[in-house]
Parts: structure tokens; C-alpha cells; sequence
């Protein structure tokens, strides 16, 4: 139906553009996020009635039934997700995007006749195609369906240099004009090329997410978000839709700077994510169990520790999200508070997978937001803390960070647990972290471990407590 | 459109883009990227108009696939989005918190 005029179109889309501007200024800020969040929604909402209503389209039932499909997948996995979980279906959605604009440039492509568009096709195509299988895996090491750590085997880098020169030399082949792919007797090959693009666009992707390691995967996540959000704005260029092109600009723009900031919250630089590995195992550390003595303690123990400290700061880190303790933690928390105990969270802005993801776990345990402090402000509270609680975390309390230049930690900021009084350890086992270095903090005389699933630990420390 | 006129949009949001998200909490960082995520998912916008004048069957069951991809990104990216602020704002003075004031 051609309903609206170009006119009322075009101004539609710019107020969808705009819905889309304040949706991510809106999630800037916690208050205003969520607002944010329906802004954006609306403004989706709204260029898809403009777009059915400005456009000849003829399977209109067919394009509706299948995004009553899509609807229908999408709506009980969002609701449903476990919350710790939500990273990888973060990175799925984001893949599933990608994989959408590569089969529409690959499309557009018989549609395209200036140098422009056909550019616009081959990045489109390559980035997507990238972004999808990229995600696919970052998804299977996130679900444990795959091992985290760094996939590398000989030859990878000659392989991906390859491929790039491959994938480089399908998109030459895009976009030079008919009449000089004729005399070079290569007429009509643009569709192959293309084709060839998306292949080695699936390839690469896996290939340059599989040598990362665990925890930088997130970060790799926020990268190929903002790679699929240039990939739509490209298809903006070949579609000569001037929303796809503003919106997928905004994702791409905003996209990179989270990127750079989410790994300046690590401590590492996004090419040392991407391609440490090939430089000789920096990130790959040992998974090996360290036998130095340790003073490991029972829940007895720890339950009196905190019994009698005038003040606690938790540090909660990945270990709590896995064992999904968040609610037993809380409970802990409310039950020395009401001893009169004084207890803060100190939040790592990288604990959990991804920056924000622990606030996101322990609102939803209904911990207040105002006892969730970060970094900077959670720091020089340690000096005074008579117990630092440290479940299920190990990198970002590591001092290594600080004091040993030839870590691949070195440089990440951390929670300074070592100087509150004491230090609990809420540990699964000895074996070292994400970054695969071992924690010498562990081995001080402050320190006292208590081992076990932490969900288990918890729940025997919280009725020793009570018991007290 | 004149590619002088796109490239000014592309400039345009490039900068809006850096200036919107400058200097966010790490605390949003999650959810931030998840709205981006959703956004993106617009390229259905492009997808409908594929598979709405597409004129061979492969065509038109391929730009479905795009369709349906699509979908998944914009839908379930505002979604999960919304669940994960819902815990931030809005959020009730929980409850078993105002009984651990009165207990002490």
C-alpha cells in the first residue's frame, strides 16, 4: 500500500530517528533507561506501520505471518532467559541482526547500479555475515557449550589473512562495473562474488572470535554490536533508506565507544582482546591448581567472622551468578543488617560477564540499589571494613593487577580487599579465574577460604548466623 | 538520494552517536548495549521491503529468513532489554528491607 506520501515517509522516519536518539540517551541514566528503552520501541514500532503503509509490497500476509513467528520465539526467550544467562542472548539477538542485513545487501544486490551501493552491498555482506557467526560462537562459549578459553591452532593467522584477502577480492569483484568485469571475461559474476563474501564473512567470524578468551567475550559482544549496526547503516546506503542508515550509524557510533569503554574497565586494549592469542598465549593462562598452603575454614567459622564485624563489604563476582546465589546473598546481607551490621556491595563495573550485569542479578534479588556501590567509591571503604566477602570472584581482587607488570592483568583496576581486616573467600575450587593467573592474595594470613558450590556456601553460612 | 545528502546523515549520526553514550556508568553498560542491540534490529524495516518485492520463490524464501531474524533482533532485543531495567527503576522499597529497620 502506498498510503503515505514520500513526503509524510520521510518525516516519520526522522521521528523514529529521533525515538531512537533518546532511547539511548534515555539509557544513559538509571532513571530514565527504561523510559528510554520504550521510546526506542515505539519509534520501531512506528517505522513498521510506515514502512507497511509507504511502500508497494505484494506476501504482505506472508511477511506478517513471519513476523508473527519471529514475535512468537522472541518474546518467551527474552521473558524466560534466566538472568544469567542474558548475556548470550544478548549476543544470539545481535548475530540473528547481522545475519539479516548481509541477506539483504546479498539481495539488493541485482537492485544496486552505483558504485556506492555496490560498495555498500560488499561491506554489508561481509560485516554481517561476520557479526553472525562471531556472535554464534561467543554464544556457544558464553552457554558452556564450548570451551572458554582461547581456540588457536597453527596456521589461524595465515588462514584468517586469507580469507581476508579472499573476502577483499569477492568484494572488488562487487563492485567493479559490468563493462569491466565483461572484458575481463568475469560478466555476470557479481552474484557469486557476493555469495563468496557471505562465505567467507561465516568463516572469518568464527575464526576471529574463536581466540579469545572467556572473559573478554563480552567485550567482543559489544564489538560486533556496533559492527552490525554499521553493516544496517550500510544497507541504509543500498536501500536508500535514510532510517536504516541513521539508525545503524547510532549503534555503530555508540557501539564503538562502549566497546572502548567496557575494555578500559578491564584493563585491556581491543586489539590485545582480538588478537592476543596469536601473540603467544597472553590471555590463555593455566587452568592448573596451585597446592601452596592455604587456611581454608568452615561455615561455622566465616558465620562468626561476620557475626561480630561492625562492618561487611561484600565483592559478589561471577561465582555467586553461576551458582545463581544472588537471593541467598541478599538474605545474608538482611539478616546482618539486622544484627546491625553495616554491609555494602562492592561491585567490579566487570563483575558477572559483562560491565552491569552483577547490578542487573542482585536488583533482581531485590538488593536496594543505594548498598550497591562501585569501584571508586567502594575502595577506600576497605581500610575500615572489619571483613571483605569476596563470593565467587577472583581477577578483579587480584593485587597482581597492581604490583606485577608481567601479568596479563596488569593494569586492570580492582577491588582493594586487602586491606579490610579480613579477608573470606567463597571459592568452587583453587583453580585460578577467568584470566587464568593464580590470586596471591589467597595465600595471605588474612585470608580464610571457605570451598564449595556458593550457593551451598551461603545457604550453611546464613543458618550458622541465625544460629549465632 | 544524492550520495552528498547521505553522506551528511552518516556524519551526522556518527557524532550523535558518540555524544549520546560519552560518560555512562559502567553500571549501564549491559543494558546500553542491549538497547543498541534492539535498535539495529531495524533492519526490518529493510528485510519487508526485500521480501515484498522479491520476484523469484528463492528470493522471497531467502528475504523471509531475513524477515525472521530481523524480528528476533527488534522484539526480543526491547524485551530482554525491559527486563533487565525493570530491576532498576521503578523498583518498589522492597519490602523485607523496611522489616530489617524495624528489627533493629
Amino acid at each position: 500500500m502506498t498510503i503515505l506520501s514520500s513526503e509524510l515517509t520521510a518525516f516519520l522516519y526522522l521521528v523514529a530517528a529521533v525515538c531512537f536518539i533518546l532511547a539511548l540517551k534515555g539509557l544513559g541514566s538509571p532513571k530514565t533507561a527504561r523510559r528510554g528503552n520504550l521510546v526506542g520501541a515505539f519509534g520501531a514500532l512506528l517505522a513498521m506501520i510506515v514502512v507497511f503503509l509507504s511502500t508497494e509490497l505484494d506476501n504482505i500476509a506472508l511477511i506478517l505471518a513471519v513476523i508473527a513467528v519471529g514475535t512468537v520465539i522472541a518474546v518467551p526467550a527474552s521473558r524466560m532467559v534466566k538472568m544469567t544467562q542474558m548475556p548470550q542472548l544478548v549476543a544470539l539477538f545481535n548475530g540473528v541482526g547481522g545475519g539479516a542485513a548481509a541477506l539483504v545487501a546479498l539481495l539488493e544486490l541485482e537492485h544496486s547500479d552505483t558504485i556506492g551501493a555496490f560498495l555498500a552491498v560488499a561491506f554489508t555482506v561481509l560485516i554481517g555475515s561476520i557479526a553472525f557467526s562471531g556472535s554464534v560462537v561467543t554464544f556457544l562459549k558464553l552457554q558452556e557449550l564450548m570451551p572458554t578459553r582461547p581456540i588457536v591452532f597453527a596456521g589461524q593467522a595465515i588462514v584468517i589473512v586469507l580469507l581476508l584477502v579472499v573476502g577483499l577480492s569477492a568484494a572488488a569483484l562487487i563492485v567493479l562495473d559490468e563493462a569491466t568485469l565483461a572484458g575481463l571475461g568475469l560478466a555476470g559474476i557479481k552474484g557469486t562474488a557476493a555469495v563468496v563474501a557471505l562465505a567467507v564473512g561465516l568463516v572469518l567470524g568464527v575464526l576471529l572470535v574463536l581466540p579469545v578468551g572467556g572473559a573478554d567475550v563480552p567485550i567482543v559482544i559489544s564489538l560486533l554490536n556496533a559492527g552490525t549496526g554499521l553493516a544496517v547503516a550500510a544497507s541504509g546506503l543500498v536501500l536508500s533508506n535514510t532510517l536504516l542508515l541513521v539508525a545503524g550509524t547510532l549503534v555503530g557510533a555508540s557501539g564503538s565507544i562502549l566497546t572502548r569503554e567496557m575494555a578500559k574497565a578491564m584493563g585491556r586494549s581491543v586489539t590485545g582482546i582480538l588478537f592476543g592469542a596469536f601473540k603467544g598465549g597472553s590471555t590463555a593462562g593455566s587452568t592448573v591448581a596451585s597446592d601452596r598452603p592455604v587456611r581454608s575454614s568452615t561455615a561455622e567459622d566465616v558465620a562468626i567472622l561476620l557475626g561480630y564485624a561492625q562492618r561487611v563489604i561484600v565483592v559478589p563476582g561471577y561465582g555467586l551468578a553461576v551458582a545463581q546465589a544472588q537471593h541467598t546473598m541478599a538474605e545474608l546481607a538482611t539478616t546482618l543488617e539486622a544484627k546491625g551490621i553495616e554491609v555494602v556491595f562492592g561491585i567490579h563495573p566487570v563483575a558477572g560477564r559483562m560491565p552491569g550485569h552483577m547490578n542487573v542479578l542482585l536488583a533482581e534479588a531485590n538488593v536496594p540499589y543505594e548498598v550497591l556501590q562501585e569501584m571508586d567509591e567502594v575502595n577506600p571503604q576497605f581500610k575500615t571494613a572489619d571483613v571483605a566477602l569476596v563470593v565467587g570472584a577472583n581477577d578483579v581482587v587480584n593485587p597482581a593487577a597492581k604490583s606485577s607488570p608481567g601479568s596479563p592483568i596488569y593494569g586492570m583496576p580492582i577491588l582493594d580487599v586487602a586491606s579490610a581486616r579480613q579477608v573470606v573467600f567463597l571459592k568452587r575450587s583453587m583453580r585460578p579465574g577467568f584470566a587464568g593467573i593464580e590470586n596471591d592474595l589467597l595465600f595471605e594470613p588474612q585470608t580464610t577460604l571457605l570451598f564449595g558450590d556458593a550457593k551451598e556456601s551461603l545457604t550453611k553460612v546464613l543458618s550458622a548466623v541465625k544460629a549465632l | 538520494m544524492d550520495p552528498i545528502t547521505l553522506l551528511t546523515f552518516f556524519v551526522l549520526s556518527v557524532f550523535v552517536g558518540f555524544e549520546v553514550v560519552s560518560k555512562v556508568s559502567s553500571t549501564l553498560h549491559t543494558p546500553l548495549m542491549s538497547g543498541a542491540n534492539a535498535i539495529h534490529g531495524i533492519i526490518l524495516v529493510g528485510a519487508v521491503i526485500v521480501a515484498g518485492q522479491a520476484e523469484s520463490p528463492l528470493v522471497l524464501v531467502v528475504a523471509l529468513l531475513a524477515v525472521l531474524m530481523a524480528t528476533v533482533n527488534l522484539v526480543g532485543g526491547f524485551v530482554v532489554t525491559d527486563r533487565m531495567l525493570q530491576m532498576f527503576g521503578g523498583r518498589k522499597p522492597a519490602p523485607q528491607r523496611a522489616d530489617a529497620e524495624d528489627a533493629r
